[in-house]
């Protein structure tokens, strides 16, 4: 196996232990990067040369004899959205095409204390407002697995970086899928851990009540190992949890025996491609092989968690987005005739359309006369949504679904029609709207060798139950490196 | 309820955004067809229901009012696309 085909945690052992170091296994990512980019388009920017000075020095720091960390000179890739000192960070956006920022986002100072390398910021649809990864201001990623499909999105970069080794792990981030619906295009683990867990302290704002961070990842247990590494408190974000982090990995191979596990009928209705209903039973059958119950459940609200979510989240960003207004950072417009037109053609220009369209759809909803109709209704559909999950966890321990309907679909299919393309968000948006954590793995492929993945719901905080039954999956299935047809 | 031309003039000018007309009319098209959709919100009696602000039991977050280190005055003006003599530079706004 080659070095960049590895995941986190074998190779943090090997490059702790000596047996390669840092530098070779960052140069041959960075090769990849060079071998794939053409086609791949997984990263907005790359720091190769940061990023080999960075393991030369880790290198140095273990041979010295010091603690290199949990993360010690494993190259990384980091979403787009996520603020890193130093280095260009556009969000996916020509207004903050030439954005360097002076400070570290919490969850990047977390993975440089633990010894991680940055090898490049990830493609993104643009503010992450998409699920294709298409309305990048820059260029759309392309799905390693058959480049003529979507990677997914927002969270597209990174998912396509670890399909096609270009990283060894990365960050995404997650508003209403976007980390686990690209996971499940790419065939990799991505996790939206419960609303809190991860400080959101230096993410680019979408939807503030909605957005997490989270790992994503070549197999459950890096994503465990990276989650270790970035949850946990931080002052500067005031809905971060002040509640302990526990080792993930310690209990992520003790079993599934007895766990139940709820099977929503409202996710296998009308609209679930019928490859991906089947791949997700099977994943039923495999988890009930190794000891879990099933028990069919009802979330009855699901149908209106769309207009629910999209209601919610695009007034929040209408009110984020206040913030690009030409003055302090970001692209500013030539020539304006006064304060207001410099306002208005800064971000006319600088924004893209589906930005735009948020905004409008956002302020809309929240201006005199109807807010009580939209934004205060859906404020009350989303506590019946998360009164749903109250009631299902209740009688099981988890929840078991698709990811996303179909697998990737083309390139260019449905960036023209937006809500063709916002209900295509259907099984993972719920999640984003209750709080709570979920993880996407790998569960097989599709007759056109597409990978599938399938969701697994906790509650609160449960994000080692989540693991223990992801990795439970994944020892059956196979990793994204391990099973049939993986890319190289 | 439907978006008018009117709407999308005044929402427009809300959130300092300018529009061509061909975009206006296909935003009229495009926010008509999402609303129309969202309508589906109003199949649900909510009158009982308390609004849901905050998902997790966290309130009135505090912490102690120290003087930490924050960014200097160079460092902040670093990405200003127009500054002079410490200051962010805006087109003249009195007469």
């Amino acid at each position: 196996m080659e070095l960049f085909e590895s995941g986190a945690c074998d190779l943090a052992i090997k490059i702790k232990t000596g047996t390669i170091s840092s530098e070779e296994v960052t140069k041959a990512v960075l090769q990849k990067i060079e071998q794939r980019e053409y086609d791949i388009n997984a990263y907005i920017t790359t720091t190769p040369e940061l990023a080999l000075k960075r393991a030369k020095s880790i290198d140095i720091q273990r041979i010295q004899g010091k603690d290199i960390g949990l993360l010690g000179g494993i190259p990384m890739a980091i979403k787009d959205s996520i603020i890193t000192a130093g280095i260009r960070t556009t969000a996916g956006s020509h207004i903050l095409e030439n954005f360097i920022p002076p400070y570290n986002a919490h969850v990047i100072d977390k993975l440089l204390d633990a010894g991680a390398v940055i090898v490049g910021k990830t493609n993104t649809d643009e503010f992450t407002m998409g699920s294709t990864c298409e309305t990048s201001y820059f260029k759309p990623a392309r799905n390693p697995h058959n480049t003529g499909r979507v990677t997914g999105g927002s969270s597209g970069g990174s998912a396509a970086a670890l399909a096609a080794h270009e990283c060894i792990a990365a960050l995404g981030s997650d508003t209403g899928g976007s980390i686990r619906q690209p996971a499940s295009f790419c065939g990799i683990t991505g996790i939206k851990p419960t609303y809190g867990r991860v400080s959101r302290y230096g993410l680019i704002a979408y939807a503030s009540s909605l957005d997490q961070i989270g790992p994503m990842t070549k197999s459950v247990k890096d994503s465990a190992l990276v989650l270790s590494v970035i949850a946990g408190y931080d002052n500067r974000d005031s809905t971060c949890l002040n509640e302990p982090v526990p080792d993930y990995l310690t209990e992520i191979d003790s079993g599934i025996s007895g766990i139940k596990i709820g099977l929503p009928k409202e996710y296998f209705e009308e609209g679930l491609d019928s490859e991906v209903c089947d791949i997700t039973m099977k994943a039923v059958e495999i988890m009930k092989s190794e000891g879990a119950e099933f028990i069919d459940i009802s979330l009855p609200h699901t149908e209106y968690a769309i207009p629910t979510y999209y209601l919610l989240a695009t007034a929040e960003a209408s009110a984020n987005l206040e913030r690009y207004d030409g003055v302090r950072y970001g692209y500013r417009a030539e020539n304006p005739e006064n304060l207001y037109d410099m306002y208005c053609k800064s971000r006319s220009e600088g924004f893209g359309i589906e930005v735009k369209r948020r905004i409008m759809l956002g302020t809309y909803c929240l201006s005199a006369g109807y807010y009580d109709a939209y934004y205060r209704k859906a404020q009350k559909v989303r506590r019946l949504i998360k009164e749903d999950f109250d009631k299902a966890f209740k009688t099981v321990d988890a929840i078991l679904t698709p990811v996303s309907p179909t697998p990737a679909f083309p390139l260019g299919s449905k960036i023209n029609d937006p809500l063709q393309m916002y209900l295509a968000d259907i099984y993972t948006i719920s999640l984003n709207l209750a709080g709570l954590p979920g993880i996407s793995v790998p569960a097989g492929k599709t007759s056109d060798n597409l990978p599938v993945g399938v969701q697994f719901m906790g509650r609160v905080l449960d994000e080692n139950l989540l693991f223990r039954l992801a990795y439970a999956l994944e020892r059956n299935v196979g990793t994204s490196l391990t099973y049939e047809g993986a890319v190289v | 309820m439907s978006v008018t031309r009117k709407d999308v003039d005044n929402v427009a000018a809300l959130a300092r955004l300018s529009f061509t007309d061909k975009e206006k009319e296909e935003l009229i098209g495009t926010l008509n067809n999402i609303l129309g959709y969202f309508d589906k919100l109003s199949e649900l009696n909510t009158e009982n229901v308390e609004p849901l602000t905050h998902i997790l039991p966290v309130q009135n977050v505090m912490r102690d009012d120290e003087i930490k280190p924050s960014l200097d005055q160079e460092t902040a003006l670093k990405n200003a696309p127009k500054h002079a003599r410490g200051h962010f530079v805006i087109p003249k706004v009195i007469e």
